[in-house]
C-alpha cells in the first residue's frame, strides 16, 4: 500500500516566500554596518592587529569591561530576583506603589544617574559639602570602576525585576502546592519548581543587563573608567580609525559570546498553552521581616531615584544664568528627540513585524538565523555601530551621511529586537486555531491576518513601539556619531553641558527626558497588561 | 490486520433517513496519505460521506483522526491521494483549492472563538461578502437557533463553556458550509454538558441539513451523535459503518476492543456448534460463520452485558477475580479454568465476593461476532 514517498520540496513547503524575503532583506541590512565595520579592521593588518590586541592596555581595558558586565549583571540579579519575589508572591506593604518605584530607575538614563552621583558624591561634591561640618573631609571614590559597577546596576535591576515579576505572576502556585505535599519544605519547593520555572525570564534580564554593561557608553566616559566603549571614542576622536575598529570588533566578539551563553538558558516554548488550569494565588506572609523587606525597596529605590532627581531639581533652581547663550535650552531640541525616536519606532515595528511572525510561527532554522540576526544589531554597542556607519557612510553613502535616516538607520539597527522580541512573544500567544478559523470562513492568507491576528498581537507591537521610543531617545553615542551638524536633541544637549561642567544647563532636558520616558514606560506597561497589583 | 480493513467505499450506500435520494458523495477521501517528514500519520485512507449525514472518525489519540479533519478542511496538504468535494478535487496531485475556497467550516477543539470579537462579531465573521441587511438576518438565525439570542454582545471570555461552543457552531455554520468538520468538539466541556450538548449539537447539525465530520476518540459520543461511525487505527480506517453493526459486528478485534469491553472466548468450530469453555454454542448464534470454518479454532466476542456469573458450590467455569464498581452496574472479572478471562456486568444490587466459584451463563439475544483464532494478535492491541 506503499502510494507515496514524502517528497522533497515538503521540508520547507510552509515558508511564506514574500516574508521571508522581506526578513532575510532586513537580516541583511541589520549585518551590513558590522560587514563593514570587519573590512575597515582588516585594513588593520595581521601584525599591527595582534599588536595592538596584545598591548597591556588593550587586554586591560578588556578586563575592566569583563569585570563590569559581572559585577553588574551578577548584583543586579541578586537585587532585581529578590525585589520581584517580594512584589509578587509576599504580603509587602504598599506592593503596588514598591512595584512602580522599583521600575522606574529604568527610565532614568544611566549617564544622567552617572553624572548625578558624581556631582552628589564625587570631591566637593553635594554630600561632601553637606557632611563638611561633621568633619568629613572625603568621601570614598565615585570616579572608576566602583561608581561606574553601582551606577550601571542601579540603573538596569529593572531588566531582571521586569521579567522575573511577569515570570513569577504567570507560574502556576498549584505546582508549588503539588511540590509541598510532595514533602517539600517551602525553601526546598522554590529551588526545585520556581527556580527552573522562572529562570529562563531571569536570564532573559540579566542578558539585557549584561549587554547594557558592555555597550553603555555614558556612564563610564562620565566615571573615567576606561572601558572598551570609552577607549573606542577616544580613539575615534584622536584619529585612531583602525584601533578603534579593532577594539570594535573585540567588543562585539564578546557581545556574542554573552549571547552564545544566553541561547542555552532561553526557553521557546509557545504561552498560549495555558487553560484555566491553575491559580496564580497566595501570598508568603513576611512577618517582622516585613521592615526589612520595605526597608531593602526603599533604599533601592530611593537611591536610584532620590539622587538624581534631587540634583537635577536643585540645579533647576539655582538655575544657570551665568553662561552664554550657546548653551541656553530651546524649545526645538525636545522636539528633534521626539521626532527622530517616533520615526525609529515606526520603521523598527514594520522592519520587524516579518522576522517576528517567521520566528513564532515558522521556527527553522533559517527564521532563527534571520531573528538571530537581528539581535546582533542590538548586541553591537552604540559607539561600535556609530562607528560602523560613519565609516560606512562616509565611503559609500556619502548623500545619508550627516543626514537624519542615517541616524534613524541606526537607532532602527540597534534597537530593533525590542520591537522583534515583544511582537514574536505576542505571536506567540495567539492560538494557531484562530487564523485556521478565519480561513475556513473564507479569509485569505493575509485577510486573516489582518482581520484576527494583526488585532491581537497590537499590544505587543504597540508595546514593541514604546520600547524602541523609549531606548532611542536616551541612546547617547550613535547620536552623538551620527547627527547632521546642527541637529540638536535633549541628549546632545545634556552631554554638550556636562562635558563643559556647566551641569545646571543638563538639568531641563534631563527632567524633559524622564519625563517622556516616564509616559512610554505607562504605555508599555498598560498595553502588556502589565498588571501591578 | 489490513485484511480486515474495509473502506467505506466498499460498502453499499447506507440507507438512513436523511438521504431522500441516492446522490452522489458530499465529501470524498481516495487513498489519501500524508506525512510529517519520516512520520506516516495517514496511510491510504479511502471514505466517503453523504449529504446530509453526520460520520464520525472515532480512534484512540495519535491515530490520525485529527489530521484527516485538517486534510478535509485544506489546512494540511495531502502528500499522495485526493480529496473531493461535491465531486471536484480540492487537494490531488495537481489542484489544491485554499480553506476559503472550500465552503468547509470548522469547529475547533478549544472552539477557536475570536477573543476581540463579540458573539455577534464572531458569527458575522465568514460572512464578510454579504450585505449588512442579510448578515445581520443570518446571524441573528443562527443565534436563534443556537439559543443565543440575548448573548449576541458578549465577549468569548464572558461565555461558559457550552455557550462558547455554541457560538462556534453558530460560527461555522453561517456561511453555509458544504460540509461542517468538528475537531473533538466536546472535549472542552464537563462531563454533564459534554451529554447535554451531544444531543443539542445533533438536534442542530439535522435542523441545518449540514453534512458533517466529526472526530473525537469517545465511543460513546461517536455512537450517540453520528448516523455511521469510521473507526481509525494507526493512519487507517478499520471498520465504517452505522453504530449498532460497527458495535455488535466488529469487523477487527481492535474494533472490538476500542468499542466497549470486549472478551475473546476460544471455541473450536464443529457441525452445529461451537464449543467453548462456556459449553456449546449454536452455530446459527454466530454471525455469518462460514462453512470453511468447520473444524477450525475461533474466538467469540462476548460483550459483558452478554454473560452472567452466577455463583455455584462446588467446581463452576471459574472464579471471580476482580470487581469494578461502576454505581449502576459492577462489572466481574472471571478468569475460567483455560485461563480465559472474561468480564461480566452485573446490577449493582447483586455482590458476588473475590474468589467465589461461578457457572457463567451466556444470555444474549442478538448474533455474536468472531475471529479466526489464527488471526490473533502477537500481543495485545491497546
Amino acid at each position: 500500500m506503499a502510494t507515496d514517498t514524502p517528497t522533497a520540496d515538503d521540508a520547507g513547503d510552509d515558508l511564506p516566500l514574500p516574508t521571508t524575503v522581506a526578513s532575510a532583506a532586513v537580516a541583511a541590512a541589520v549585518l551590513l554596518p558590522l560587514v563593514w565595520l570587519v573590512r575597515t579592521a582588516l585594513d588593520v593588518g595581521l601584525a599591527d592587529a595582534i599588536d595592538i590586541s596584545t598591548r597591556p592596555s588593550t587586554v586591560e581595558v578588556f578586563i575592566n569591561s569583563a569585570a563590569l558586565v559581572v559585577v553588574v549583571t551578577v548584583a543586579s540579579v541578586l537585587i532585581g530576583v529578590p525585589l520581584a519575589f517580594l512584589t509578587v508572591r509576599t504580603d509587602l506593604p504598599f506592593r503596588r506603589w514598591f512595584t512602580v518605584a522599583v521600575s522606574l530607575p529604568l527610565v532614568i538614563p544611566s549617564y544622567v544617574g552617572a553624572f548625578a552621583f558624581v556631582s552628589a558624591f564625587g570631591p566637593q561634591g553635594a554630600f561632601q559639602r553637606l557632611l563638611a561640618p561633621l568633619g568629613v573631609e572625603r568621601l570614598p571614590e565615585i570616579y572608576g570602576f566602583h561608581g561606574a559597577a553601582l551606577v550601571v546596576t542601579l540603573y538596569t535591576y529593572p531588566y531582571v525585576f521586569i521579567t522575573t515579576r511577569a515570570a513569577l505572576k504567570s507560574l502556576d502556585t498549584t505546582l508549588i502546592d503539588a511540590a509541598r505535599t510532595l514533602d517539600h519544605s517551602r525553601w526546598e519547593a522554590f529551588r526545585r519548581v520556581t527556580v527552573p520555572q522562572i529562570k529562563p525570564a531571569v536570564g532573559a534580564g540579566a542578558l539585557l543587563v549584561a549587554l547594557y554593561a558592555l555597550s553603555d557608553f555614558g556612564t563610564p566616559a562620565i566615571m573615567q573608567f576606561d572601558a572598551f566603549t570609552r577607549v573606542i571614542f577616544v580613539e575615534f576622536t584622536s584619529f585612531g580609525r583602525d584601533v578603534a575598529a579593532l577594539l570594535s570588533l573585540q567588543l562585539v566578539a564578546v557581545t556574542l559570546l554573552i549571547l552564545g551563553l544566553e541561547s542555552h538558558v532561553r526557553g521557546n516554548e509557545p504561552l498560549y498553552a495555558g487553560r484555566q488550569g491553575g491559580r496564580t494565588g497566595g501570598t508568603i506572609r513576611l512577618g517582622k521581616w516585613k521592615y526589612v523587606a520595605v526597608a531593602a525597596c526603599l533604599t533601592v529605590s530611593g537611591v536610584a531615584l532620590i539622587v538624581p532627581l534631587g540634583i537635577l531639581l536643585s540645579w533647576l533652581s539655582q538655575g544657570g544664568a551665568e553662561v552664554g547663550r550657546s548653551l541656553a535650552f530651546r524649545p526645538e531640541y525636545a522636539i528633534n528627540s521626539i521626532g527622530v525616536s517616533a520615526g525609529a519606532a515606526l520603521v523598527a515595528v514594520v522592519a520587524g513585524l516579518p522576522v517576528a511572525y517567521l520566528a513564532a510561527k515558522h521556527p527553522t532554522r533559517l527564521t532563527d538565523a534571520f531573528e538571530r540576526a537581528t539581535y546582533v544589531g542590538y548586541a553591537v554597542p552604540g559607539v561600535v555601530l556609530g562607528l560602523a556607519l560613519v565609516y560606512l557612510g562616509t565611503s559609500y553613502a556619502r548623500p545619508l551621511y550627516q543626514t537624519i535616516y542615517l541616524l534613524i538607520a541606526a537607532y532602527v539597527v540597534r534597537f530593533l529586537p525590542q520591537a522583534v522580541g515583544s511582537m514574536r512573544a505576542s505571536f506567540l500567544r495567539v492560538n494557531p486555531a484562530l487564523p485556521e478559523a478565519a480561513r475556513t470562513l473564507g479569509r485569505s492568507s493575509f485577510g486573516a491576518f489582518r482581520a484576527v491576528t494583526l488585532p491581537l498581537i497590537a499590544p505587543g507591537l504597540f508595546g514593541g513601539a514604546a520600547l524602541v521610543f523609549l531606548t532611542t531617545m536616551k541612546e547617547l553615542p550613535a547620536t552623538l556619531l551620527l547627527r547632521p551638524s546642527g541637529f540638536k536633541t535633549l541628549v546632545t544637549h545634556i552631554w554638550t553641558a556636562t562635558e563643559s561642567g556647566y551641569y545646571g544647563h543638563a538639568a531641563v532636558p534631563a527632567l524633559i527626558l524622564l519625563g517622556v520616558s516616564g509616559l512610554s514606560m505607562l504605555v508599555i506597561l498598560s498595553q502588556e497588561g502589565y498588571d501591578v497589583k | 490486520m489490513s485484511n480486515s480493513t474495509i473502506h467505506a467505499t466498499d460498502e453499499p450506500a447506507t440507507e438512513r433517513p436523511t438521504t431522500d435520494e441516492a446522490t452522489a458523495p458530499v465529501l470524498e477521501l481516495d487513498q489519501v496519505s500524508k506525512s510529517y517528514g519520516p512520520e506516516r500519520v495517514i496511510e491510504g485512507l479511502s471514505l466517503s460521506v453523504t449529504e446530509g449525514e453526520i460520520l464520525t472518525l472515532l480512534g484512540p489519540s495519535g491515530c490520525g483522526k485529527t489530521t484527516t479533519l485538517r486534510l478535509i478542511a485544506g489546512l494540511e496538504r495531502p502528500n499522495a491521494g485526493e480529496v473531493s468535494l461535491n465531486g471536484t478535487a480540492v487537494s490531488g496531485p495537481d489542484s489544491f483549492v485554499e480553506p476559503e475556497d472550500r465552503g468547509v467550516g470548522v469547529v475547533f477543539q478549544e472552539f477557536a472563538l475570536f477573543p476581540h470579537l463579540t458573539a455577534t462579531e464572531n458569527v458575522g465573521f465568514g460572512l464578510e461578502a454579504w450585505n449588512d441587511d442579510a448578515r445581520e438576518a443570518r446571524v441573528e438565525e443562527l443565534l436563534d437557533l443556537v439559543g443565543l439570542e440575548a448573548q449576541g454582545d458578549s465577549y468569548p471570555d464572558e461565555l461558559s463553556g457550552g455557550q462558547q461552543q455554541r457560538v462556534a457552531l453558530a460560527r461555522s455554520l453561517a456561511p453555509e458550509p458544504d460540509v461542517l468538520l468538528l475537531d473533538e468538539p466536546f472535549s472542552n466541556l464537563d462531563v454533564d454538558l459534554r451529554v447535554k450538548m451531544r444531543e443539542e449539537v445533533r438536534r442542530i447539525l439535522k435542523e441545518a441539513g449540514v453534512t458533517a465530520v466529526s472526530v473525537t476518540h469517545d465511543q460513546e459520543e461517536a455512537l450517540s451523535i453520528s448516523d455511521r461511525v469510521a473507526v481509525m487505527n494507526d493512519g487507517r480506517i478499520e471498520q465504517v459503518g452505522e453504530p449498532e453493526q460497527v458495535f455488535q459486528q466488529p469487523e477487527s478485534r481492535f474494533v472490538a476492543g476500542f468499542l466497549g469491553h470486549a472478551s475473546f472466548l476460544p471455541g473450536y468450530v464443529h457441525g452445529g456448534e461451537v464449543t467453548t469453555g462456556l459449553g456449546p454454542v449454536p452455530r446459527d448464534q454466530i454471525n455469518g460463520l462460514a462453512g470453511t470454518y468447520d473444524r477450525t479454532r475461533i474466538d467469540v466476542l462476548v460483550r459483558p452485558d452478554d454473560i452472567r456469573a452466577v455463583p455455584v458450590d462446588g467446581e463452576g467455569d471459574g472464579r471471580v477475580i476482580s470487581r469494578r464498581y461502576l454505581g449502576p452496574t459492577v462489572l466481574y472479572e472471571v478468569r475460567l479454568d483455560d485461563d480465559t478471562t472474561v468480564q461480566c456486568m452485573h446490577n449493582h444490587d447483586e455482590s458476588i465476593p473475590l474468589d467465589t466459584a461461578v457457572r457463567i451463563e451466556l444470555d444474549a439475544d442478538h448474533e455474536l461476532a468472531w475471529f479466526p483464532s489464527d488471526q490473533r494478535p502477537a500481543d495485545a492491541d491497546e
